[in-house]
């Protein structure tokens, strides 16, 4: 359908957002550097929430009058593919990190080649990860790791077998049989919880019986930004996930229409990956 | 300057489109005044709105250069504390690079793009809006930090830790969230393009047939889309080195300040690339023009972008070589960087070839491009001698180093934006510039931006450090004629405005081609270029095209 290509009207949801964002973002910089400004900051969040459910109710209005066509799929999935792309970068910068202190950084703290000068500073630092004990002594390190084949072990199987059960569910919605799908998409959506909350119940443990913390040196730094930036994400997923049970529900989405769901199989799936990387590289080795 | 409408006609639309109302033919539902500018979806409006942001900026950080250039036009502490000098190379280094040029380019981008490839709109209009609409939110916020309690960022553009952590200014938490907003703008706008280019292309329009200010886009939004994350995720750990007690940073708790090194310049390095990348494309749409001839080597100047993209992320220690690499990584870097000559030198042979035995004429267009292709040679050659790790060790953190990146950003990229500009006024507007008022802008700027940097090159190998308000007396001369040239280059810039406004509000008539060696799409429609253009695709003539 050439020259069809659908070109919203004026829209008031850029600008609004963009305030939103603003006003978060000054209300948690407050909030940081004065201790005040939590009311800020929570409003901000709560007009950001509110302006993209905004915006996305108009473009699914838009894409159940019929106004997108083939050429408009294509444009959200070379938006959404590229999303996930420039996601996966921000990922790696995290896990760029935590391979560079485990290869080199700690290494020569702890005298290895030339370069460990600091060695003189630190003469009784010793090299291994986790580090247990950082080198300086006003830096109190974590009592003990977590065992991967306990509780991450049980969310990784979580997690995986959401992946699977999500596909499931999208096969389904592709053979036109929506009860089937929405049965295991709402499986998926339980499954993600789940692991929310066994990832909390982790955190609680690491923080009150492990000495995992924030504060306890390079380990819990990585430890910390690596799953709970993947936390947020999972809570995230959930979310879009549960969005789509309801538009589902709703009876949105053709069997042979319905880049919404897939996008957001394919952010599960992203998240899903992130996990085994954390799961092999942050827990197991 | 209201763009005409096209004439009305609604058969383009599928009959929902037109039934639902929605489409952007109703145009009795066009905001007036400033809200049609804030709710756009318009691809050329929101151009506009980048480049007269970008324009803004420019003189906000050409200000700052100014009082850093005052300060250091004699010896001494003269006008302003140490403290406020850091604060000011600071804020000049951020606001030209993520607010003056980025935002240009995207501007480019956005009015041009489109207009080549022969598409509507953008792929993502709304998005775009968006992405326009971060920018100035996050630097009302980043300039605000100069009011605040213990003044702005003071610790370079490259907020080195543990400088930007340990020891920086309570501000420093906003200007992360500030560099965070203007990031997730950067990103939506790259993924904006990348999805317009590949996809909105008008029919028989072949990849290895887009105008290369296209595919140096291209390039860069990918760049973009890869490299932007990983500040986000730095910027991320400074944040929380700084409020959550966090070691990444610090060597205490078994980080390292280094690794802050390697992460901002696994970003840094490509991100200069994706200021000098969309450049190339502009010099490579303009030399043809008035050389009137087609471009010399048009595929090798498709994968000569992509090369020096790809290395782009292999060579970002070479910012580094002083601050203790192990041996095989300065050579594994000194020579990945020196690689990049490569592909720089088929650009530049490329251009050169392009004017051999062409029917050159001077247009200011085609004079900025001309002084890019010398500048920008010049200051890629100083960049080949800083990748010499073993020279590199004498000239790191020197006036050197400044020379050569001014080099290649202000008669680089700042050229070539001008360049653009001038180019493609006669298609925005529907006039040409002055002619004499712009050829005068352009002599101004070419001495000002020597005599403002050049004599950086000598400050720098005598051992002039940089960032320091106060230098010893050999180095007075050079600071002389470099505080000389900043202002006058900078009062120069006001003829630019001057140019651009006398250019909205009238001149000389330009017809479609306002060029008469212009090839490209964007010269098949009228000038000034109506508000929509290409709603019906156009049938792209491959006839003229680059063989």
């Amino acid at each position: 359908m050439s020259g069809g290509y659908y070109v919203p009207a004026t829209s008031r949801w850029p600008i609004l957002g963009s305030l939103a964002l603003g006003a978060m973002m000054v209300g948690t910089g407050i909030k940081l550097v004065y201790d005040t400004g939590t009311p800020l900051m929570l409003i901000g969040m709560a007009c950001v929430i509110t302006v993209m459910g905004f915006w996305f109710r108009d473009v699914i209005h838009e894409s159940m009058s019929g106004l997108y066509d083939a050429q408009m799929d294509r444009s959200f999935r070379w938006g959404m593919g590229w999303f996930i792309f420039s996601e996966v970068m921000f990922f790696a910068a995290f896990f760029g990190a935590l391979f560079y202190v485990r290869t080199f950084a700690i290494p020569w703290l702890g005298g290895e080649g030339a370069k460990g000068v600091s060695a003189l500073l630190w003469p009784d630092f010793v090299a291994q990860w986790p580090v247990l004990n950082p080198p300086d002594s006003s830096v109190a390190g974590p009592d003990s790791v977590l065992s991967p084949w306990q509780l991450p072990l049980v969310n990784t199987l979580i997690l995986v077998t959401s992946s699977i059960t999500l596909t499931v569910a999208h096969e389904a919605l592709k053979l036109g049989e929506r009860k089937t799908c929405r049965n295991w998409l709402a499986g998926t959506v339980l499954l993600g919880c789940c692991f929310i909350m066994i990832q909390g119940v982790e955190y609680y443990e690491a923080y009150n019986h492990y000495g995992i913390t924030l504060e306890a040196g390079i380990f819990g730094a990585t430890f910390f930004i690596l799953t709970g930036f993947h936390g947020v994400h999972v809570i995230i997923g959930t979310l879009i996930l549960t969005s789509m049970l309801i538009r589902i529900h709703k009876g949105h989405f053709a069997q042979d229409h319905h880049f919404g769901f897939e996008a957001s199989c394919w952010y599960w799936h992203f998240v899903d990956v992130v996990w085994v990387g954390l799961f092999i590289f942050v827990y197991v080795f | 300057m209201a763009p005409k409408l096209p004439p009305q006609h609604s058969l383009q639309h599928s009959s929902t489109a037109a039934a639902g109302g929605h489409s952007h033919h109703d145009h009795a539902a066009q905001p007036k005044g400033i809200l049609r500018w804030v709710l756009t979806t318009n691809h050329k409006e929101i151009g506009s709105l980048y480049l007269i942001f970008s324009l803004t900026m420019f003189f906000v950080g050409g200000i700052f250069a100014l009082v850093v250039r005052a300060e250091l036009f004699q010896p001494g502490l003269q006008l302003i504390e140490p403290e406020f000098f850091n604060q000011m190379t600071t804020m000049h280094g951020l606001i030209m690079v993520f607010a003056a040029v980025m935002p240009a380019f995207t501007g480019l981008a956005n009015w041009m793009i489109p207009l080549q490839i022969g598409a509507p709109d953008m792929a993502l209009p709304r998005l775009n809006n968006f992405s326009f609409w971060l920018l100035p939110v996050a630097f009302t916020l980043l300039l605000s930090t100069l009011l605040m309690p213990g003044g702005g960022p003071n610790f370079g553009w490259t907020f080195y830790a543990p400088l930007s952590t340990t020891y920086a200014p309570a501000s420093t938490t906003f200007f992360i969230l500030a560099l965070h907003i203007a990031g997730i703008s950067s990103i939506l706008g790259a993924i904006n393009i990348i999805a317009t280019i590949l996809n909105m292309r008008a029919p028989g329009m072949r990849m290895m047939d887009m105008p290369l200010f296209v595919w140096t886009w291209l390039i860069t939004a990918f760049l973009l889309i890869a490299v932007m994350p990983v500040l986000a995720g730095v910027i991320t750990m400074m944040l929380m080195d700084i409020n959550f007690g966090t070691s990444f940073f610090d060597a205490a708790g078994g980080g390292d300040p280094v690794l802050f090194q390697h992460l901002f310049w696994f970003f840094g390095h490509p991100e200069v690339y994706i200021m000098i990348l969309p450049a190339f494309g502009i010099v490579s749409a303009i030399i043809p023009t008035f050389a009137r001839k087609p471009l010399f080597g048009y595929a090798s100047m498709v994968y000569a972008t992509a090369a020096i993209a790809l290395l782009s992320f292999l060579v970002w220690a070479h910012h580094m070589f002083i601050v203790g690499l192990p041996l095989t990584a300065e050579l594994f870097f000194m020579y990945s960087t020196m690689l990049i000559a490569v592909p720089t030198g088929v650009k530049v042979f490329n251009w050169v070839t392009t004017l051999f035995r062409g029917s050159i004429s001077f247009e200011p267009p085609m004079l900025f491009a001309l002084a890019f292709v010398v500048l920008f040679t010049i200051g890629g050659f100083s960049g080949l001698m800083l990748a010499i790790a073993p020279a590199d060790f004498q000239y790191h953190d020197t006036y050197f180093v400044v020379a050569h990146f001014h080099y290649v950003l202000v008669p680089g990229a700042i050229f070539a934006i001008m360049a653009g500009v001038y180019y493609w006024l006669p298609k925005w507007t529907g006039y040409y510039p002055n002619e004499r008022l712009a050829q005068c802008h352009f002599w101004c700027s070419i001495v000002g931006v020597n005599l403002t940097f050049f004599p950086m090159h000598f400050a720098g190998l005598a051992g002039m450090p940089r960032r320091i308000p106060d230098y010893a007396l050999q180095f007075a001369d050079f600071n002389m004629l470099s505080s000389i040239g900043a202002f006058f280059f900078g009062a120069s810039q006001l003829m630019f405005v001057l140019v651009v406004v006398m250019c909205v509000r009238g001149g000389k008539k330009a017809p479609a081609k306002a060029w008469e060696g212009a090839e490209d799409l964007e010269w098949s429609v009228p000038s000034p270029a109506p508000l929509h253009t290409f709603e019906t695709p156009p049938v792209f003539n491959r006839t003229h095209h680059h063989d």
